[in-house]
């Protein structure tokens, strides 16, 4: 194995123009296209069933048009199956919809879920307790993880920084699922809220790991220069970050492509998400150290 | 020390075997009635336990309903739902579907009752049983030769199909009740039931109270039926049958009956249910259809063999000779975490098969990161056993907070998720310990047994 020396820190300037049209891209992407909130959040239905042979969206928006269920979002998925989305509607109006459908072609429903408002708020209000606990926690471990690495900068400057990249690793996935609620019709859903989740989980990891090997090196090393102590750490970490990441990378690739239709989206935003984790961790959060490192001592003198 | 790693590489071996028969018991099973056959002795199968399936997978319906209890007071909320249940339950069992799920659940004022009925054929049925309300009836005796009369005909119909019954005259009197007649009394009129001692004896009884309108048909019937019996029907089975001493007015009730206190009190709530409104509403629904379900299970199965063997490939192309004891170590763990998902047992969904192949990533991230250190201290000069110790030493803080960081989240998701995500959180939280387990314990001592004296010659190999 070659030891690395890449220059990384050289470059700051250039990852964080990056970082920021990233950033602006995604809150662009956010405000101009929304999320779009499925079902387990605002109530409502979702059928999904497979024709014989699939009609135009259309002809089922005609067919259903007496039965008055509001707006229905009709999505074509694989050869013959069609998803429909609508209002939350009772199990009368459910064979009522199978029935007539079943007049246009043979139809097989292979699922069906109606969830009223009421449990949509209350999972709404769950979520976002289970969320505030977790970026909780997660605080009070950067506490611990940071308390003994103190030198030359204070420990919760390594918190911080490492908040900021964690902020960054969900905002740029979540610009990334508004887009595709807008050309695929991608939901913002429970399974949605566990990916992203989970990529908190993995990537405060992969800050820990390159900063904690940074004090090991302020402990070991005979080198007094912080910039070049970074660029050691990270050099030194480089090749477990691509291997770890490649690792989870390619069992979440195989979900993604074979994992079928449920998994989808959220195999690919934990992909994204760890793709921009592991980027984040390498060109962001160690960057940003030598940064506020460089910034004080300035200021100080 | 040699002997002492001897020592665990058998406990390894040993292990392995027992997760991996686990998981996977067919081939050794196979094997074993091969040699049974041949040498015609008998040793026992080996268990077979079967994974436990979730909804998605198997197909199925989960119904949330909620029950409306602004017509009872408040102490008979819990009794109510009980009751409730208990019936629901029972209708649920004619469906014939492995152990169904029926509970009452109790949220910010809601009271809710979760129905999950695994591998159901026709959910839409199911939703239009369970949702009749409880029935409560009293029934008189019929006439001793209107009994006779349905008894003779049953005779007859006995053994015959419903076509060649069809042939036989006045054939439908054959499928009455032989003993009862349906009255107009029904739990409608039935203000309460509760459970009382009698004061003689301390057997217990059961006292009802009809609302004034009840009261009448209840004397009315009593008047006529002295000496009768007058049957107590739920959801048309008897569920007691008392005989009338004296005609009884004011709408009040007894049932004596040779009981114990727990069925008096079950009978109690069944009745207070029955005839108490409860009405319930379903307000969720989520029913996979049997073929999706099959066809979720075969694409997660198989994203796990493939993210599997990818991982296989990169570890043995990227550490070779370490690498491939990691992949070694890395099929372990994926009999072990199999095995312990069969003996909690963990119910297996879309998202758990998720949260495991995301673990097997995360595992290997330990052996990568004890082999980057081996590599860094082997670079310096150092020898294999002890670059080893020093690797796995140096890497452990890592191993940990990265484990830890995710076991943390993972069980804030299991505390308080419900779903989706306890799915996928538990399979993660037993895959991540397992993970941890496997690298800093089997790994080290595989590559323990490794050393040899000439290994440390091909350096390429490490």
């Amino acid at each position: 194995m070659v030891i690395m020396n890449i220059p990384f820190i050289k470059y700051s300037k250039i990852y964080y123009i990056f970082s920021g049209l990233l950033v602006i891209a995604s809150i662009a992407s956010i405000l101009i296209f929304g999320l779009k909130f499925g079902i387990d959040f605002l109530g409502g239905s979702i059928l999904e069933a497979e024709f014989k042979n699939r009609p135009e969206n259309r002809l089922i928006q005609e067919k259903l048009i007496d039965l008055n269920l509001g707006e229905i979002i009709i999505q074509p998925t694989g050869n013959n199956g069609v998803i429909l989305r609508m209002s939350e509607i009772n199990e009368d109006t459910h064979q009522k919809i199978l029935l007539k459908m079943n007049e246009i072609s043979e139809v097989q429903e292979k699922r069906f879920e109606s969830i009223g408002p009421n449990i949509g708020k209350e999972l709404r209000q769950k979520t976002i307790f289970l969320i505030i606990i977790s970026l909780i926690m997660l605080l009070i471990y950067i506490a611990i993880a940071f308390r003994k690495v103190s030198r030359p900068i204070f420990s919760w400057q390594y918190g911080i920084i490492s908040i900021i990249a964690l902020f960054f690793d969900i905002l740029i996935p979540i610009g990334f699922l508004a887009l595709l609620g807008k050309l695929y019709n991608a939901q913002f859903n429970i399974p949605i809220i566990t990916a992203f989740l989970t990529i908190l989980g993995y990537t405060i990891n992969d800050k820990v790991i390159i900063f904690d090997r940074v004090r090991e090196n302020i402990i070991r090393s005979q080198e007094f220069d912080f910039e070049t102590l970074v660029e050691q750490s990270l050099n030194q970490t480089l090749t477990r970050s691509l291997s770890t990441g490649s690792c989870t990378l390619l069992v979440l690739i195989a979900v993604f492509f074979f994992g079928g239709e449920t998994l989808k989206y959220f195999s690919l935003i934990l992909i994204l998400g760890i793709i921009i984790g592991t980027y984040s961790s390498i060109f962001l959060a160690s960057p940003l150290l030598v940064t506020w490192y460089h910034f004080r001592l300035r200021r100080n003198s | 020390m040699r002997k002492r790693v001897y020592l665990f590489f058998i406990f390894i071996i040993v292990l392995a075997f027992f997760a991996g028969n686990l998981s996977e018991p067919k081939y050794l099973n196979q094997g074993i009635d091969f040699i049974n056959g041949k040498i015609g002795i008998k040793i026992p199968s080996f268990w077979n336990i079967p994974f436990r399936l979730g909804l998605d997978l198997q197909g199925g319906t989960h119904l949330v309903y909620e029950a409306d209890l602004s017509q009872i007071e408040k102490q008979e909320y819990s009794s109510a739902m009980q009751g409730l249940r208990d019936i629901i339950e029972r209708r649920v069992n004619l469906f014939g579907v492995t152990e169904p799920v029926v509970q009452t659940q109790e949220t910010s004022s809601h009271y809710r009752l979760v129905v999950e009925l695994a591998g159901i054929k026709d959910p839409a049925q199911a939703i239009q049983m369970i949702g009749q309300t409880p029935f409560l009836e009293f029934r008189e005796q019929k006439t001793e030769e209107e009994t006779e009369q349905i008894l003779v005909q049953r005779k007859e119909l006995e053994g015959k199909t419903f076509e060649e019954m069809q042939e036989i005259e006045n054939w439908q009197i054959g499928l009455q009740d032989p003993y009862f007649n349906s009255t107009s009394l029904t739990g409608q009129y039935l203000k309460k039931a509760e459970l009382g001692f009698n004061e003689n004896t301390g057997s217990p009884l059961i006292s009802l109270q009809f609302n004034d309108e009840g009261a009448k048909i209840f004397e009315d019937l009593t008047s006529k039926n002295v000496g009768k019996i007058l049957a107590i029907y739920i959801d048309g089975v008897p569920i007691s049958t008392p005989v009338v001493q004296e005609k009884i007015s004011g709408g009040k009730a007894q049932i004596t009956g040779s009981f114990t206190i727990d069925e008096a009190k079950e009978l109690v709530r069944n009745l207070n249910a029955g005839a108490l409104p409860v009405p319930i509403k379903l307000i969720s629904q989520q029913s996979v259809g049997p073929i999706l379900g099959k066809i979720s299970l075969e694409q997660s199965l198989k994203a796990g063999i493939l993210g599997f063997l990818a991982i296989l490939l990169f570890m043995i192309i990227f550490y070779r000779i370490p690498g491939f004891f990691a992949s070694l170590v890395l099929s372990i763990f994926v009999f072990i975490v199999l095995a312990i998902f069969k003996l909690i047992p963990v119910t297996l969904t879309l998202a758990g098969i998720a949260g495991f192949i995301l673990s097997m990533g995360m595992a290997v991230d330990a052996n990568i990161l004890i082999f980057s250190r081996m590599r860094e201290e082997l670079k310096e000069g150092k020898g294999f056993l002890i670059s080893l110790q020093e690797g796995t030493r140096r890497a452990w803080p890592s191993i940990r907070d990265g484990n830890f960081t995710t076991i943390l989240v993972a069980l804030i998701l299991f505390i308080f998720g419900s779903g989706f995500i306890k799915g996928f959180s538990l399979t993660l939280i037993v895959g991540n310990l397992v993970g941890m387990f496997s690298a800093i314990f089997i790994t080290n001592n595989f590559l323990k047994c490794l050393i040899f004296p000439k290994i440390e010659k091909i350096k390429w190999l490490l």
